[in-house]
């Protein structure tokens, strides 16, 4: 035995001295957490609006449509009752509007919460984005006057970010805010706006300073979407559906006391905002995984079931195990908040790994339906073409909310420590930056 | 919830790697790759000592008695070491079965060998080409003794006895196929070394001719027990599939970082980068399935096979994945013997196909996902 064996022998020993189970690998609650796992439980099982339940149990992808009710109506009455319950944004703290709950707590709700959750897709980015800004940066006036509202679904509130011309380079973005006396007169576009026709205030990022670098001249405000001078116009999607917005502004005035930080920092407050974004863990992104495994097992082709198909197999145990790899991810993310440690980077990869998974399959669906795989109504041989929406929708999982480009450089730049790209309008004033069309 | 490895479970792996970095350089595995030498006498020696070959082998037996995620934690610290030494073979595999199946008296024989490194077990299963099936095994076992050939065993040339898979039936079910333990210095077995993917961890072929053998569970009993034993290492090899991965992610952003061209750092580039980020994807994805395979292992839960397969699936493709992009990162120079890229490629190649191919794992996955569905 060479130098240094005996304290390799330590760790063994000690692992072996302290078998008790509260070391081993559990999917349980603690005491605690499974107490309040039961409090949330019989809350949502006394009020939750159970006449809803099968028909938001059926999968969906993007935006919620009921066939009887207008999801911003139903939605506004689910969020108002768990405000009242003290359920609604409930990470939030209880001055604001939410009940001082721990990430784990958060967790738990939204596993008891269910298939209702759904109902809260109107109110996601107000609370998992402009909530926690105006938290950061608003006064305790302006905290005190908007969080509770919009905890409590009464106001919505949507993002205003992305430009035509500012997608994934949104510190690229044009629209112009400029100071008149108290206040700031702002003239622009911007687009891809989730909700901007239901929403009462939005958070604005807006160019203050053409003078200076891109991402130096930026500031970040809050308005109100009924505002003189706002319009907002649907944009209809490759998909046929719409769910996005363009928004312009004419003239519009906003307060000064509605900046949020101070003038010329509005990129840094932009990365609080993403930044909360992605510690939103809660939601689970579909895959297409479980449709394609029932679809699979259903479908006769001419040698027999299409599950029993060798290529087929292959094809689906991957997605299988990936979906199953997206999962386990998400766990150990959950794992971490249970013992009140801050989760890793491994969350990053959910919707770089299902936005691409959802198309495959959908193509590949297709592809077993053969000629009748190109229908889009209501064919038993399509399974109501289910796919086929598949298809036509997935494009955009790959796009909204950061590129499949975006997410492989920032996992390649914060988690692997790779260097930035070399950006050749890094330290060029904003008005000298090339571009088309200015 | 607690979906992660215990503190003290941690300190063991940094005791590991610790222990590997210092005793399992790349040069120390170059000599074994190099046909100097078998395997590592030097390092297996080592790993007895700290007790790592029998970590979730009972007290009672010579082991540590601590556990599978104890075992999975070294598990994965061998995989990034690439260590050149018969441990899966004897540790996931004939220690396995032994526990499973074997007999007190078996089991007093073989598992403090094992434990204090003086015995090295494999598991003769495959007859040449195909994947692990019943029908497969044409190997005989009649009156004690065995005849016919099995290969490629893996860790074959090194190996003190071996797990046996043998023909002792022929309607056509599962119950034809039973298990038996063989002494393989006990004569009665040829044993030729095989060239093969990975020279770091030797194949051989054995030629049994009248080799005495003892069974090793009931009769009949032999693919039940296989299969326990082969989604049992599926989940270990999953760990040393995840610590290769991890390695090979590590040395192409490594190389991406120190090496120059076009007058930047290579992971400068878009294309580098994103290469490497989805290799960090698929390491995640892998280690992932690996830790809900460990739990399932740990506990004996019911999800076991399907944990398994989908583990075995996650880790398989990601090692593979890792290693072939570590080596387009790294360019020329990743293509010469002299750079350790191709150690791990070798290794994740090879490992791929160790307990049975990816669409073998693919099948069993989907076969198990119907049974629970049905269920």
């Amino acid at each position: 035995m060479g130098p240094g064996s005996a304290a390799h022998r330590f760790a063994l020993r000690s692992v072996r001295g302290t078998r008790e189970e509260s070391s081993k690998m559990n999917f349980d609650d603690t005491p605690q957490e499974a107490a309040f796992r039961e409090t949330a439980r019989k809350w949502v099982e006394a009020n939750a609006p159970k006449e809803l339940h099968a028909e938001l149990s059926k999968s969906s992808l993007g935006r919620i449509r009921l066939a009887k009710h207008d999801i911003v109506d139903v939605g506004k009455a689910w969020q108002k009752k768990k405000f009242e319950g003290n359920w609604a944004c409930l990470h939030w703290p209880k001055d604001y509007g939410g009940r001082g709950a721990s990430p784990i707590e958060r967790v738990i709700w939204q596993q008891e919460e269910g298939v209702y959750g759904k109902l809260t897709q109107p109110f996601q980015i107000g609370e998992g984005m402009c909530g926690p800004t105006v938290m950061a940066f608003g006064s305790e006036d302006a905290k005190r006057r908007y969080l509770p509202k919009l905890a409590s679904g009464e106001e919505i509130w949507c993002q205003l970010f992305s430009e035509p011309s500012a997608g994934s380079d949104v510190a690229g973005l044009r629209t112009r805010a400029e100071k008149k006396g108290d206040n700031w007169v702002v003239n622009g576009q911007k687009i891809w706006t989730s909700g901007a026709h239901y929403s009462d205030y939005g958070l604005l990022i807006a160019r203050t300073d053409p003078n200076v670098p891109k991402h130096k001249g930026l500031t970040m405000f809050f308005l109100d979407m009924k505002s003189p001078g706002v319009e907002v116009r649907p944009i209809r999607q490759a998909n046929g559906m719409q769910e996005f917005n363009e928004v312009y502004f004419t003239d519009v005035v906003i307060p000064d006391i509605q900046r949020l930080g101070a003038v010329g920092e509005g990129w840094s407050v932009s990365l609080t905002t993403l930044m909360n974004e992605r510690m939103s863990i809660g939601s689970r992104l579909a895959t297409g995984v479980p449709e394609m495994f029932e679809f699979c097992s259903n479908l006769m082709l001419e040698d027999g079931l299409a599950i029993d198909d060798p290529a087929v197999r292959s094809k689906l145990a991957s997605w299988a195990a990936k979906s199953s790899g997206l999962k386990y991810t998400s766990y150990r993310t959950i794992s971490a908040l249970s013992k009140g440690e801050r989760p890793g980077p491994e969350n990053s990869i959910g919707k770089l790994v299902s936005g691409l998974m959802l198309q495959d399959i959908a193509t590949f669906a297709m592809d077993l339906q053969g000629a009748a795989g190109v229908l889009t109504g209501s064919d038993e041989e399509t399974v109501q073409g289910q796919f086929q929406q598949m298809l036509l929708s997935s494009p955009s999982m790959r796009i909204a909310g950061g590129t499949d480009e975006i997410l492989r450089n920032i996992i390649a730049e914060r988690v692997l420590g790779l260097p930035g790209d070399i950006r050749v309008d890094k330290d060029v004033p904003y008005n000298k930056i090339p571009t088309k069309g200015r | 919830m607690n979906f992660d490895f215990s503190d003290d479970q941690k300190q063991l792996r940094d005791q590991a790697r610790k222990f590997l970095a210092e005793k399992c350089s790349p040069k120390a595995v170059r000599v074994v790759l190099d046909g100097k030498a078998p395997y590592d006498k030097e390092l297996w020696k080592g790993l007895a000592e700290m007790g790592f070959l029998g970590v979730a082998i009972p007290e009672d037996f010579g082991g540590a008695g601590a556990g599978h995620l104890e075992l999975c934690v070294i598990a994965e610290e061998m995989g990034r070491a690439n260590a050149p030494v018969p441990f899966s073979s004897t540790v996931y595999l004939a220690a396995e079965a032994l526990l499973i199946a074997g007999s007190d008296a078996q089991k007093k024989k073989w598992l403090p060998a094992i434990a204090a490194g003086e015995a090295i077990g494999t598991l003769a299963l495959f007859e040449g080409k195909g994947n692990p099936s019943p029908k497969n095994v044409k190997l005989t076992a009649a009156n004690g003794v065995l005849n016919g050939v099995k290969k490629p065993v893996a860790d074959g040339a090194v190996a003190d006895f071996a797990v046996v898979a043998a023909r002792t039936g022929s309607s056509g079910r599962d119950s034809d196929i039973s298990l038996f333990l063989v002494d393989l210095k006990a004569g009665g077995v040829e044993v030729k070394s095989l060239t093969n993917l990975d020279p770091t961890r030797g194949q051989a072929e054995f030629t049994f001719k009248d080799a005495k053998a003892e069974p090793l569970g009931a009769a009949g009993d032999g693919w039940s027990i296989l299969t326990q034993v082969l989604d049992r290492a599926a989940v270990l090899c999953a760990f040393e599939q995840v610590g290769g991965s991890d390695r090979a992610l590590e040395m192409g952003r490594d190389y991406a970082l120190d090496r120059i061209a076009f007058g930047r750092q290579i992971g400068s580039f878009q294309a580098v980068k994103h290469m490497l980020a989805d290799m960090y994807v698929s390491a995640t994805l892998a280690r992932s399935n690996s830790y809900y395979g460990a739990w399932a292992l740990s506990t004996n839960a019911a999800e076991l096979p399907e944990a398994a397969a989908a583990a075995r699936i996650s880790a398989t493709q990601a090692f593979q994945h890792c290693a072939k992009n570590n080596i387009q990162v790294h360019g020329g120079m990743g293509f010469t013997w002299e750079f350790d890229c191709h150690m791990y490629y070798r290794r994740a190649n090879a490992m791929a196909l160790g307990l049975g191919s990816l669409s073998y794992w693919e099948d069993q996955l989907i076969d198990r996902m119907r049974k629970k569905n049905a269920a």
